[in-house]
């Protein structure tokens, strides 16, 4: 067979694809980054969800919560302290929850003290029928009285000094706004005789000296109260129609006192929206969500203001911690060997410094606010433990082929360490800089609980002092410590669940396991 | 030998930074002035400079006859002599009721109650919180596994001050089950006439504490204490032991014929004991530190009560005694759980390359 009979012509070849450009085929699917990957694998995880929704809400009350509450962390008003929280909606639907009544039981004097402030006011004080019981103390039967009682009401009447001119103004204000803030003043003859008492504005009506120097109220034959108003002598000079429709007798309004002082006997409920409106600040009658405190700070202010201290301290440590702790870790990560030695031998001793050691000493020797000795103490001994996690990441990282080839190619240091290693290393050095956060609002809430930190001057508070001023009254009113540690435990649950969540998404290895 | 070159090189480490945070501590608070303003009643300037002189804090200078500070090295060595040689940590100077006592007798007579409520809450809560995690590795994914794990997760979360405060309030002060405090000793002393004990302060005082009416003071801190730990216990035991129920070994031990309880109990436990034993001892060598928060909420006149007068009262001695007494444990706790590792599982060769 000769070779010529096999030879195919050329014209017999045809190409295949002709004049068609041939390219790659398109991937199908889209490419999933490593962000992306550890988003997905984030949203599978619902509690960690639930979690970081959680902390979100808290966020927002911390950030927004000073901004809508007319109050001020300095503003304090000791006639409502320790009033419980107050919702107004409960209040209105006359739900006794969240209402700011209290449940107490008393003796009759006390009982007959509540009564006359209803009775005086016209205001419901006690917020249902009171049950009677009897008691045996020291061999007699003593009645006590267990009601529901509005704290707000219950403040009743005070005494207050004004200057000739405020008097005046305040005589306006009742007159143009047709409410009555000034009560006639009582007489001074027939005020209770008892110490304790006797600057007691609410106590109106006859009293006597009962058994043991305690005040007892004295009634008419009806069961009444026998009031003790002063009449009219011309002392003060104002004459209001208001009190009591239909009562003609006039009253003295006032009492002259020391240095011209006037002694005004005030709806003090009114006189609390007088002063408000007077001052402009926007706030009408009391009502508290949260409750005041012993010194009659509004907590829902106090606690959001001290959330957003501890939300910004926190923040600001975390994402200087891992700037300083990031660029420490990649230099020991990078270069090793004696420097990495001597680096981390300085590391060993700065993290072993106890936190409260470290405080403690920057209080003793610079007088400057707490605030800036959290925040150097916190960056102290905080920045270690995030170089040592750039350190290992930096190990993981450096003798990859990437790095190698980046090295021939003549790269310096330092475009290696940040612009080929760190990348990588981002998403594991960002988790555990947010899972710093709860730490640092653990320790600084657990240092001002102790008083360690006073953080508690003027307009800043903290969570901390909020938990510890409760824990004094945590027997009597409970309120106080109740909302601060919600608030802290919600924080500290999300975080762990949100934390837990986070590093199962940023964790490669667990990939396709659920 | 090679563990024991390892252990040499820890301690050393170990003393070396705790060398070094002490003394740049003790040279910076003695840079600080000694503040003359908290001088007590019926105390006098003159007393106070007395005091000093008497420990070798300041001297007279000879030119002007001026009392001044003596050099802080000096006052250094002198200060470590007295340490070292005689046991002598300083005495009170500021805080009213320790004022002129001997730091280390204070100490002394603080430590019981830190030390008893430490060791019970640890009793309490290694049993029963790596018993819960055995218990939830077993039934993994059913309902009683996830009822623990939430409980432990909700326990794990809650800072300590929180169901410390709900334990107080709800069964010291609704129930009236425990006393609201820890009972002070000489009410024990009158308490328990027929045990014939004597209060003497300045002492240990250890048999004091071993009577019912102090347990049961001391309970609710016990309590408190133990939840977080019970959690922690928990959850590692848990996450510990369901690996190692999944690994090839477990396979192997049911198929030679063992049955499930005495596969877990021969087989998976001892191995996942492995990491959590080394715990046990930590927290059993930081039984002496104790809880700050906790001391202050059950106000048990211990350590960490002291701890926080000082700091707030500015009495260095104490402060610089209990530092380092702070630190020390806190040091010693992280190197036994380090080198338990090497001593419980031999196969893991600590600081190897």
């Amino acid at each position: 067979m000769r070779a010529e009979e096999y030879k195919i012509s050329s014209e017999k070849f045809v190409l295949h694809s002709a004049g068609e450009q041939l390219h790659d085929e398109k991937l199908e699917t889209k490419p999933v980054s490593y962000l992306k990957d550890a988003l997905i694998r984030f949203t599978r995880n619902k509690a960690s969800i639930a979690a970081a929704f959680i902390i979100g809400i808290l966020f927002l009350f911390a950030m927004i919560g000073p901004l809508v509450t007319p109050y001020e962390v300095a503003y304090e008003d000791a006639n409502y302290a320790y009033v419980l929280p107050r919702n107004e909606f409960f209040y209105e639907k006359g739900i006794p929850f969240w209402d700011g009544g209290r449940e107490i039981g008393v003796t009759e004097a006390a009982y007959n003290l509540y009564r006359g402030i209803q009775e005086e006011t016209g205001r419901t004080v006690i917020m249902n029928e009171p049950e009677v019981r009897q008691e045996e103390y020291m061999g007699k039967p003593i009645s006590y009285y267990d009601f529901r009682l509005d704290t707000y009401n219950a403040v009743g009447v005070k005494f207050v000094l004004l200057k000739y001119d405020e008097y005046v103004a305040l005589q306006q204000y009742q007159d143009e706004n047709n409410v009555q803030v000034i009560f006639p003043i009582t007489d001074p003859a027939l005020r209770p005789e008892a110490e304790q008492d006797k600057t007691n504005a609410n106590i109106w009506y006859r009293t006597k000296l009962g058994a043991g120097r305690k005040t007892a109220t004295v009634f008419d034959e009806n069961g009444n109260f026998i009031p003790i108003y002063q009449a009219d002598n011309g002392m003060d000079q104002y004459t209001s129609k208001m009190y009591w429709e239909g009562d003609e007798k006039l009253y003295n309004y006032a009492e002259l006192k020391d240095a011209g002082m006037w002694n005004v006997r005030v709806d003090y409920r009114e006189y609390y929206k007088y002063l408000h409106y007077k001052a402009g600040d926007g706030i009408e009658y009391p009502s508290f969500l949260l409750g005041t405190n012993n010194a009659g700070k509004d907590l829902f202010i106090c606690l959001a203001s001290g959330a957003r201290f501890s939300f910004m301290l926190a923040i600001i440590v975390a994402s200087v911690n891992l700037f300083v702790g990031a660029i420490y870790g990649a230099i020991e990560g990078y270069y090793g060997g004696k420097i990495d030695l001597m680096m981390e031998r300085f590391v060993d001793i700065m993290a072993s410094i106890p936190l409260i050691i470290v405080i403690t000493l920057l209080k003793y020797h610079f007088d400057i606010s707490h605030v800036y000795i959290l925040f150097i103490a916190f960056f102290l001994t905080g920045w270690t433990g995030m170089a040592a996690r750039t350190r290992m990441q930096f190990y993981r990282f450096k003798n990859q082929e990437y790095v190698l080839v980046a090295k021939t190619l003549g790269a310096k240091d330092s475009r290696i360490m940040f612009r080929h290693i760190f990348p990588n290393a981002i998403g594991t050095l960002i988790t555990s800089s947010v899972l710093v956060i709860p730490g640092v609002i653990f320790s600084e809430t657990s240092l001002s609980y102790l008083g360690i930190i006073n953080l508690n001057t003027g307009s800043l508070t903290s969570v901390g002092t909020l938990l510890s001023t409760g824990q004094g009254f945590l027997f009597t009113y409970p309120h106080m410590i109740l909302f601060p540690s919600i608030f802290i435990s919600l924080l500290m649950l999300s975080f762990n669940l949100f934390g837990n969540g986070l590093r199962d998404a940023f964790n490669p290895s667990l990939r396709g396991t659920e | 030998m090679y563990m024991f070159k390892y252990i040499c090189k820890r301690i050393g480490l170990m003393l070396i930074t705790f060398t070094i945070i002490i003394v740049t501590c003790f040279v910076l608070v003695k840079l600080l002035p000694v503040d003359i303003s908290s001088v007590g009643v019926g105390e006098d300037a003159d007393k106070i400079i007395a005091r000093m002189v008497s420990r070798g804090y300041m001297k007279k200078d000879t030119v002007t006859g001026q009392y001044i500070n003596t050099p802080i090295l000096e006052q250094l060595g002198q200060y470590l002599r007295r340490m070292i040689f005689e046991g002598d940590f300083g005495i009170g100077f500021n805080m009213p009721e320790y004022r002129g006592r001997a730091v280390w007798s204070v100490f002394i007579e603080k430590l019981p109650p830190t030390i008893l409520i430490n060791v019970y809450s640890s009793l309490l809560a290694v049993p029963i919180g790596i018993a819960l995690g055995i218990f939830a590795a077993l039934k993994k994914n059913k309902w009683q596994d996830h009822l623990i794990s939430t409980v432990v997760m909700v326990f794990i979360s809650v800072p300590a001050f929180v169901y410390a405060s709900l334990v107080l309030y709800l069964i010291c002060f609704k129930l009236s089950i425990f006393p609201l405090g820890v009972v002070s000793l000489p009410d024990i002393v009158t308490s328990y006439p027929e045990k014939g004990y004597a209060y003497v302060p300045g002492e240990f005082n250890w048999s004091l504490y071993f009577n019912k009416k102090m347990f049961l003071s001391m309970l609710p801190a016990v309590f408190s204490m133990s939840f977080g730990s019970i959690a922690g216990y928990a959850r590692y035991t848990r996450a510990e032991l369901t690996e190692v129920l999944t690994s090839e070994f477990m396979l192997l031990a049911r198929t030679k014929g063992l049955t499930k309880a005495q596969a877990t109990v021969r087989h998976a436990l001892r191995n996942a004991m492995v990491p959590i034993f080394p715990s046990i001892i930590g927290e059993f060598v930081s039984v002496l530190s104790g809880s700050l928060i906790i001391e202050k909420i059950f106000q048990i006149p211990g350590v960490g009560g002291l701890y926080l007068a000082s700091i707030n009262s500015r009495d260095y001695d104490f402060f610089m005694m209990l530092a380092g007494f702070y630190l020390l444990v806190g040091l010693l706790a992280g190197l036994v759980v380090d080198l338990s590792y090497g001593v419980i599982d031999p196969r893991i060769r600590m600081g190897a390359k």
